[in-house]
């Protein structure tokens, strides 16, 4: 049981961010905690995403040493080499968090500036007592 | 130049909102046509699109030349080319629209403003287009970026109800995104059609069940399906007025839209029916959906939140046709998801008109609104038909399919919902038309120190109307064609496993 856990500990690790991350969105009354939330439970995703592209016992970048093209039949050895496309899809991702991270926290200045308080039950006890 | 139409419909709107802040800052009234033109340019590359498919069959655009499944394809076909043009015509008839709601509620904010608007017609256009998995998580942050900000300019409670949009969406963004990730461990391909063939052989892999929960969940989320829908009443009744327009129609049919393309294209129907029992679950959610949608509806005095509650249960109608996983309540999903789109956004675009011209959306202060706006009132009228299911209007057609399919797939609960939410739109719509145009005005208002009032006749702009008159005469004819909708599109968009 330790073995499996050790094992694959970087999916672990992800399972328990995104859990934090997730539970701080939906439990935490704080909209920046809420928005800290986010951002773990996304770089939670992130660390999924590169464990997948791990390659243990030497493999490289896939940078093709000496002319491939020429020694077309020379079988290029898969194991060697990492992939990288999910490293490429996680470049993609960390754009969009970091987007979203400055919409939401533009949107947490435009709060603040209507209720001056971030906290999500006494925005809303305002809101209640204005009758909006 | 046919043959480039998939990238144009992106890459017109996406490049074109990146000239509106120069041109904004240069002349502001040039915003306007700005994007009136760039919208009328995607709206004939989507005409071009469904021309090519009805006369030559479906076809892929591939990016940069490269092969899938290594590049990213944007493959086209009966579906996706007819959201495609539901999508650039209602975005094309909002835009029109836009010009005096934006000038009164936004009147600092126009080159933003039209700026998130193109972004987010670039946005829901990619989702539609694509034919990759990740290209899709992409465009639908694009879409869902705008959609936020666009939310968040609104009016008092806008910013709140933006934030726990973004927090829900980017929930409902990462849960596909992961989908996307455990499909890759097992299948190590990003491309649908390509998935498609690779996955029946690993329908009993667990990766591929978690990887479509996922997908199923962060596809509820972003399309407000019951009981995902929390954050939607409050984020789209305090958008501003165009915002409301186009996201309220364009959003939820998106995701409906990936919801198909996922459940029966990527997955094999008979993955999405009988390995997983989530067709049960989604129907008897979206039979919950209907009434809870329609009761909250009752309860409203405001009638924008009304119609945002109305599309919680519109949204059920869709996901329904779909659970029933049949050939015809299939048809009567994609029938829906256009006739919902015209539907909604005529509603929504009287909403504004009426907001625009009296200043308030309360039910019960719209006293003689059909001498004021009688136009706007007819289009209204027209569309409550339609939701109330009255023939020759639209809604009574893809109501009609979805009834049959229900039916032929033995649920007759679901029939019956079908059926009674026909009857609450009924009330709710009439209860509206009551007051506006047979209750008599209040004695307080109406003798004016002993004389009498005289109601004043003041239409909306002209550029709201000719949008909302032409939606209005679009859904009679959407009612009257529907058999040649369905006999030469929609009957080729169902998937052949059907």
């Amino acid at each position: 049981m330790l073995d499996y856990v050790i094992g694959k500990y970087n999916f672990w690790i992800y399972a328990v961010l995104m859990m934090i991350g997730l539970y701080a969105m939906m439990g935490k009354k704080n909209l920046v905690k809420k928005l800290i939330g986010m951002n773990i439970f996304q770089s939670a995703i992130i660390l999924f995403y590169i464990s997948t592209g791990v390659k243990t016992g030497g493999a490289t970048v896939p940078i093709l040493m000496g002319h491939a093209q020429e020694h077309g039949h020379q079988a290029i050895d898969v194991a060697g080499y990492l992939n990288p496309l999910p490293h490429v899809l996680m470049l993609t991702a960390i754009v969009v968090s970091i987007a979203t991270t400055g919409v939401a926290l533009a949107i947490i200045i435009l709060i603040y500036r209507r209720y001056n308080t971030l906290e999500e039950n006494e925005i809303l006890k305002i809101r209640k007592d204005t009758g909006v | 130049m046919a043959e480039q139409f998939p990238a144009l419909i992106i890459v017109v709107p996406l490049i074109a909102a990146f000239f509106i802040p120069v041109i904004g800052w240069w002349k502001k009234q040039l915003c306007y046509p700005w994007v009136v033109a760039v919208l009328v340019v995607t709206f004939i590359s989507s005409l071009g699109i469904i021309n090519t498919i009805m006369t030559t069959g479906k076809f892929s655009y591939r990016l940069g030349g490269w092969a899938p499944p290594w590049g990213i394809e944007y493959a086209l076909d009966y579906l996706n080319a007819f959201v495609l043009v539901i999508v650039s015509f209602i975005s094309l008839m909002v835009a029109v629209y836009s010009k005096k709601s934006v000038e009164d509620e936004l009147p600092e904010k126009t080159a933003p403003f039209y700026t998130l608007f193109l972004l987010l017609v670039a946005g829901l256009l990619g989702i539609v287009v694509t034919g990759d998995v990740f290209n899709l998580f992409v465009f639908l942050e694009i879409s869902s970026l705008s959609c936020y900000a666009l939310i968040a300019i609104g009016e008092e409670g806008a910013p709140i109800a933006s934030f726990n949009y973004v927090i829900m969406g980017t929930i409902g963004a990462c849960f596909y995104l992961l989908g996307v990730g455990y499909l890759y461990i097992a299948t190590g391909s990003l491309n649908m059609a390509d998935l498609a063939v690779i996955l029946p052989n690993m329908y009993h892999s667990k990766i591929i069940l978690v990887a479509f929960a996922f997908f199923t969940v962060g596809v509820m989320v972003k399309g407000a399906v019951f009981p995902l829908h929390i954050w939607m009443p409050d984020a789209y009744s305090t958008a501003p007025s165009a915002v409301s327009a186009l996201i309220a129609p364009l959003m939820t049919k998106v995701a409906a839209y990936v919801m198909i393309r996922i459940m029966f294209t990527i997955f094999q129907p008979r993955f999405s029916v009988e390995t997983v029992p989530v067709m049960t679950v989604l129907g008897w959610l979206s039979f919950i959906a209907i009434f809870a949608g329609g009761i909250k509806a009752l309860a409203q005095t405001d009638l924008k939140k009304m119609l945002v509650y109305i599309l919680v249960a519109e949204v059920g109608y869709i996901v329904m046709g779909v659970s029933v996983a049949n050939k015809i309540g299939l048809t009567g999903a994609i029938l829906h998801i256009l006739n919902d789109a015209f539907m909604m956004a005529c509603l929504f675009l009287v909403v504004g008109a009426i907001s625009y011209r009296i200043g308030t959306r309360d039910i019960h202060k719209l006293h003689n609104l059909n001498k004021i706006m009688p136009f706007t009132m007819g289009a209204f009228t027209i569309t409550a038909l339609s939701m109330a299911g009255i023939p020759p209007a639209c809604g009574f057609f893809s109501k009609w399919y979805l009834i049959l399919g229900t039916i032929e797939a033995g649920q007759w609960a679901f029939a019956a919902a079908l059926l009674c939410s026909s009857l609450i739109n009924a009330v709710l719509f009439f209860r509206v038309i009551e007051c506006a145009y047979f209750k008599p005005m209040e004695p307080a208002y109406a003798n004016d120190g002993g004389e009498t009032h005289m109601v004043q006749r003041d239409e909306a702009p002209l550029t709201m109307l000719v949008p909302i008159v032409i939606m209005a005469a679009g859904i009679i004819l959407l009612g009257i064609f529907s058999g040649n909708i369905i006999s030469s599109i929609i009957q080729f968009a169902v998937p052949a496993s059907f």
